[in-house]
Formats: C-alpha cells, sequence, structure tokens
C-alpha cells in the first residue's frame, strides 16, 4: 500500500513542479493574439510624387505640405545659358491631407501659366499579415491653362483652356528598398491643335524608387504613349532621380526631358529628346506644416 | 489503482489552475515616452501596451508595438518609424523582469504599493538590463500599476543624426500605466 501511494505521490509532485516551470515561461503570450495582424504598409514612396508624376502615396491627415517643383532650361543650352541655370520653370502648390487616404491639392505652373487641381484617393492600402498586396490610388485632375489663345480674333471659349486627367495608380512596397508602381492614365483635352490631333490620349506610367539607406533613395519614372498618339514632335517623358530626406524636407533632385509638372503638360507637352541633350535639372522641395492635430493631441486630452 | 492515479491527475491539475488566478494583465497599457531639449519637445504617446503581472512570482511583462506610438506631426511619427526605432525590422520592444519581494504586494486590499522592478528591455534589437520603481495603487477594486524610468537611445543603438541633434535629447523618459484586470 505505502508503496503504492508513495507512486503517486511522486507523479503528483512531478506534475505540479512541470506546471510551475511552464508558468515561468512567456507571461504575454497567454494574453497576446496569435494570429497575425494586418498592418498597413508605409512609405513605399518617400513623397506624394514619384518626381513628376504622383506616387501610390497621400500626404498624412490634417497636414499641409506646400511642394515647390522647378525645372532649370535645358543642359545643351551650353555654357552661356549656364547649362540650363539661366531659365526657369516653377509650379507652386499646396497638397492637403483631408484623411488617411483622402487628399487634395492645388497649384500653379509657370509654364503656360498652368493652373491645376487634383483629388486623390486611396482605394486599397497595402497591408502584411492578410491584407492587399498592392496599394491603388485613383487620382482625378483637371488643368487650366493661362495663357492668352494663340488666335485671338476667332471665337475662343472658356472651355478649351481646359484638359483632365484620370489616373489609377497600382503599386506595391516590395522591401524596404525596393517599390515599383504603374500608373494606367487616360488625359482628356478640350481642345487640340489641329484634327489629326487627339483629345483624348490613354498612356501608362512606370515608377520605382530604390532605397539605398535611410535617408537617400534614387527614382525613375517614364511615361508611355503610342507615338502615333501623341501629336506630331512630341516625346514621351522619362525622369532619373534622387530622394535625400533631411528633417522637415524632403528634397528630390533629378533630370528629366519634360518641363511638364502635371499630368497633362508632363504626358503630351513633352519636346525633348534625351539623346540630344534636351535635359532639364530640376528639383521638388517639400515643406510639411500639421494642420490638425491627431486626437490624442488635441486641447483637453491630458498626455502626460 | 487507476482512481486514485485519476483523483491524482484532477488534484494535479486543479492545484496548477490556482496559479493562474494570480496573474493580472492589460491590452490597453499608456506609454508615453518624452524627448526635451531648449529646442524642441517630442512626445510620443501609444495606449496599446500588453502588460502582465504574477503575484505569486513577481513576474512581470511588457510589450509594445513601435507602429502603434502616435505623435503630433505626422511626419515626425515617419521619421521615428523608418529612421528611429526600425519599426519594420523591430516591430516590437519587450520588458521582461520580476518585482521584489512580490509578496508584499496585496493586489486584493486598498493601498499603496511602492515596488522595485528589475529586467531586461529588448528595443530595436539590442537588450539591456533595465532597474526601475514603480508602485501599484489599489483602490476599491481598481488596480492601477505606474513606473517611470529613463533610457539612453543610443544604448539601444537609435542614432541620432547631427543635422537634428539639438532637437532629440540624447535620453528619453519613459513613463507607463497599466489598468490591470484579473486574468
Amino acid at each position: 500500500m505505502l508503496q503504492i501511494q508513495f507512486r503517486y505521490l511522486l507523479f503528483l509532485s512531478f506534475i505540479f513542479s512541470y506546471s510551475q516551470v511552464s508558468a515561468q515561461m512567456d507571461l504575454l503570450s497567454a494574453i497576446e493574439d496569435s494570429t497575425p495582424q494586418k498592418e498597413f504598409v508605409t512609405n513605399s514612396f518617400k513623397s506624394t510624387r514619384v518626381i513628376a508624376g504622383q506616387s501610390i502615396e497621400n500626404v498624412g491627415a490634417g497636414v499641409l505640405d506646400f511642394r515647390i517643383l522647378h525645372r532649370f532650361g535645358r543642359v545643351n543650352e551650353g555654357a552661356y545659358g549656364a547649362y540650363g541655370l539661366d531659365n526657369a520653370t516653377i509650379r507652386l502648390g499646396l497638397d492637403y491631407g483631408i484623411s488617411k487616404r483622402f487628399m487634395i491639392g492645388i497649384g500653379r505652373s509657370s509654364y503656360k501659366k498652368e493652373v491645376d487641381a487634383f483629388a486623390k484617393y486611396k482605394l486599397f492600402w497595402q497591408a502584411n499579415g492578410g491584407g492587399s498586396p498592392v496599394t491603388v490610388t485613383l487620382l482625378s485632375s483637371a488643368v487650366r491653362e493661362g495663357i492668352d489663345f494663340s488666335e485671338p480674333g476667332r471665337e475662343n471659349y472658356n472651355t478649351s483652356r481646359y484638359s483632365y486627367s484620370f489616373q489609377m495608380l497600382i503599386g506595391r512596397k516590395f522591401s524596404e528598398a525596393f517599390t515599383f508602381q504603374i500608373a494606367p492614365t487616360l488625359i482628356h483635352r478640350n481642345l487640340v491643335k489641329t484634327a489629326e490631333d487627339k483629345n483624348d490620349i490613354y498612356s501608362m506610367g512606370f515608377g520605382t524608387r530604390i532605397k539605398l539607406t535611410k535617408r537617400f533613395a534614387l527614382t525613375a519614372e517614364y511615361f508611355f504613349t503610342n507615338p502615333n498618339d501623341l501629336d506630331e514632335g512630341y516625346k514621351n517623358p522619362f525622369a532619373v532621380g534622387v530622394d535625400i530626406e533631411t528633417g522637415g524636407h524632403v528634397f528630390q533632385l533629378h533630370f528629366t526631358n519634360s518641363l511638364g509638372m502635371n499630368d497633362k503638360e508632363l504626358i503630351t507637352g513633352t519636346t525633348g529628346v534625351w539623346g540630344d541633350g534636351d535635359v532639364h535639372f530640376g528639383f521638388n522641395i517639400s515643406r510639411v506644416f500639421t494642420l490638425s492635430k491627431p486626437k490624442e493631441f488635441r486641447k483637453g486630452n491630458k498626455i502626460e | 489503482m487507476k482512481k486514485q492515479f485519476i483523483l491524482a491527475l484532477f488534484l494535479a491539475l486543479f492545484l496548477n489552475s490556482v496559479n493562474a488566478q494570480d496573474r493580472y494583465f492589460t491590452r490597453g497599457a499608456k506609454v508615453v515616452f518624452v524627448s526635451e531639449t531648449p529646442l524642441e519637445k517630442i512626445v510620443g504617446t501609444n495606449s496599446q501596451g500588453t502588460n502582465v503581472y504574477d503575484t505569486k512570482t513577481g513576474q512581470f511583462e511588457f510589450a509594445v508595438l513601435m507602429k502603434s506610438f502616435v505623435f503630433e506631426k505626422a511626419l515626425l511619427e515617419e521619421h521615428f518609424n523608418e529612421n528611429y526605432v526600425e519599426s519594420s525590422k523591430y516591430p516590437k520592444s519587450t520588458f521582461k523582469g520580476m518585482v521584489e519581494d512580490p509578496s508584499k504586494v496585496n493586489l486584493t486590499k486598498d493601498g499603496i504599493y511602492p515596488v522595485k522592478i528589475k529586467g531586461q528591455l529588448t528595443m530595436h534589437g539590442v537588450t539591456k538590463d533595465v532597474a526601475t520603481e514603480g508602485v501599484f495603487e489599489v483602490k476599491g477594486g481598481k488596480i492601477i500599476g505606474k513606473s517611470n524610468f529613463i533610457i539612453t537611445l543610443a544604448d539601444y543603438k537609435i542614432e541620432i543624426p547631427s543635422l537634428v541633434k539639438d532637437k532629440i535629447s540624447k535620453d528619453v523618459k519613459i513613463s507607463v500605466i497599466s489598468d490591470y484586470q484579473k486574468m
């Protein structure tokens, strides 16, 4: 009898001590959700523009982004033209994030005195842990050309000044170092120069970012339009550049054959030929201001 | 004999289940960190910390998801995640430690119980020993745990670029508040 009892006692103490040992291991796993959490991917591109064209990224909610896009003249203007630095075209603009997914923007370019306005909505947001594999951002914009009509004598309509562009930006951040996006685009121009020129033009954009260090990345952008669709003498735009991040500013420096700083001008208004040296050095500067604080920081909420 | 065996097993399991009653937890612990220099004050707040405390053994564990920290300026939050703590590489920071003399703390009785906590903090891929003080405040069934401590960013290989070195302090103050429930 005694022998049997001892065996059970031993067994009991073994089980008891075993449970004590397992209790010493990770306490947190007892309360943590082991299912993978859906996590939205951020910062696929450092900026809301790849170079001249828009990227899949939006500006933060409640944030105002003051943007200066600057393009110099052509490098083949030689030493007399300071390799293009003597000439400059600028677009000044303001972008505002209404929510995390929806932003609006307005801007004015000195080139052809174009005023453009756009709305951009992130329809699908790339996420890890069971979400969308890509980010899909819809973009709709309108441009008004401000320069005087070329023929003031004929009857000119105000609506002739307008063009519209629609884009579905589809992109994916493949890794911390590499992002790629495509941009199927439709440009509609109310007025074109000749009867042969097309009012509706379809184009496909490609944009990429390769991050080399925490604050430095390479970028490239190309819009392919069937040469038959573009006006006579106009080319596809191609640009390469670098993104440099410093504190509150993002500097984007690049070389491009296009002076276009809105979609319509970029895709249908490019005349430069890379091989001929019709290359412009340009830069984008972005400075953000927080207009609307996140709810945790609004007055009345005690943080510390 | 079989009956006795089953009885012994149930007894063991019963004794084991009593252990769980000694544990308290929260999934909404508030973690605030403050960096203050004459030029700028930066505050980051996180209200989704997970914390478990075992009153019997004194085991104290804490975890926060770095991406859940909210900042006043969206750009600062972006820099925090992308350049400083690199939250895609190191998504979670954890603290695993022990409360000294856990028997002195009676969470079933109203009172204020100051404690000393020692353990290891893992952040940005680096683990370091941390010793700090805290307090458990029990009132009318509500159990609140508080603790403040200071960490040096360089200890965790978090680099401050020279351009902003006057805007971010080398040492950061961290405060933690947990509102516990019984497990």
